[in-house]
């Protein structure tokens, strides 16, 4: 975060001393993508704090269960796709799952959904994709989750 | 006008966070508290990273992406995006416009995709994360089982979208 803020202004220091106009003209050209994004981005972060609100920690224990059976995996599944967690809470969370009983396997399943698959963002990356290979693309990573906890599952 | 009214929701839904905090309304002061965590991330991020890609469109030219993480690049090429992508931090919404960007630069629909799958999965910053809370085992396990399914996909979504146009639109 901070390392991307520091490398942004170096680049753009040096970049304002080479050429300013075509400087203004990558700063435009970004903007313009950051404020046609933003009406879509504001609406996804109103209903994942909703959503986050609605469901609490234990819930999560208590659905992903203590068995590392394919509805462990599945229930795992089913949650992540819809949650929008930032890593610095998914992993503390995911400690937490744990240690109170819930199978590595099913974890693996967990944050693979986690962070490939994500139904809240869909209208984010239909605007980059279109809707039906984002629709795919999250379809074949769910899939592809779910059989990650089953290889997991012959090693662990 | 019509530019505002993209926004409504967000108006109406910021205006009930404020009344909820007024009328000290609990679930809505922590659905607004939730916002606010996700806000300031967005906010201080976002921006500067779409200007980092505004500023790397009009200084980077094409043939110097192309033939690197082209059709021709082979192997190379998939290995080059996904060490772009594990040097990357951010949420997967972040990775998009970075998908973009290489798109017109002329990377493969397949590496488009790893490059994707990687971002999710492989990134650093997280890996450090996993490895502090999940253990080293299970860390390793799962990034060497990850690695060759979203190559696997890379290659399915390009088999797929080859014949079809497919284009990586600027929002």
């Amino acid at each position: 975060m901070l390392l991307i803020s520091i490398i942004t202004f170096v680049l753009l220091g040096l970049s304002f001393l080479f050429d300013v106009q075509k400087t203004l003209k990558g700063i435009k050209k970004g903007l313009t993508m950051f404020m046609n994004l933003l009406p879509v981005l504001l609406l996804m972060l109103a209903f994942i704090s909703i959503v986050l609100f609605l469901v609490p920690n234990e819930l999560l224990i208590r659905y992903m269960g203590q068995d590392a059976g394919i509805e462990g995996w599945v229930m795992a599944a089913l949650l992540g796709s819809v949650a929008l967690i930032p890593g610095f809470i998914a992993y503390p969370l995911c400690g937490v799952l744990i240690k109170s009983g819930v199978a590595y396997t099913t974890i693996a399943v967990f944050i693979t959904i986690l962070t490939m698959v994500g139904l809240v963002t869909l209208p984010l990356e239909a605007k980059f994709f279109g809707w039906k290979t984002s629709i795919i693309r999250n379809l074949l990573s769910f899939i592809a989750a779910i059989f990650i906890g089953f290889i997991m599952s012959l090693f662990l | 006008m019509k530019h505002l009214k993209k926004y409504t929701f967000s108006f109406i839904f910021l205006a009930l966070v404020g009344l909820s905090y007024i009328f000290g309304f609990a679930a809505g002061n922590q659905i607004g508290m939730n916002f606010w965590m996700f806000a300031k991330e967005m906010f201080l991020f976002l921006p500067l990273m779409f200007v980092l890609i505004g500023l790397f469109d009009v200084w980077v030219p094409r043939e110097k992406i192309e033939k690197h993480i082209g059709e021709e690049s082979g192997w190379k090429g998939t290995g080059l995006v996904i060490l772009l992508a594990m040097l990357q931090a951010g949420p997967l919404y972040g990775a998009f416009p970075f998908a973009y960007l290489l798109w017109k630069k002329g990377s493969s629909i397949k590496n488009i995709f790893i490059y994707l799958g990687a971002y999710s999965t492989m990134k650093i910053p997280m890996l450090t994360f996993e490895v502090g809370f999940l253990g080293l085992k299970f860390s390793l396990l799962r990034t060497l089982i990850t690695l060759p399914v979203f190559i696997i996909i890379g290659y399915l979504m390009e088999g797929y979208l080859k014949d079809k146009n497919f284009e990586v639109k600027q929002p």
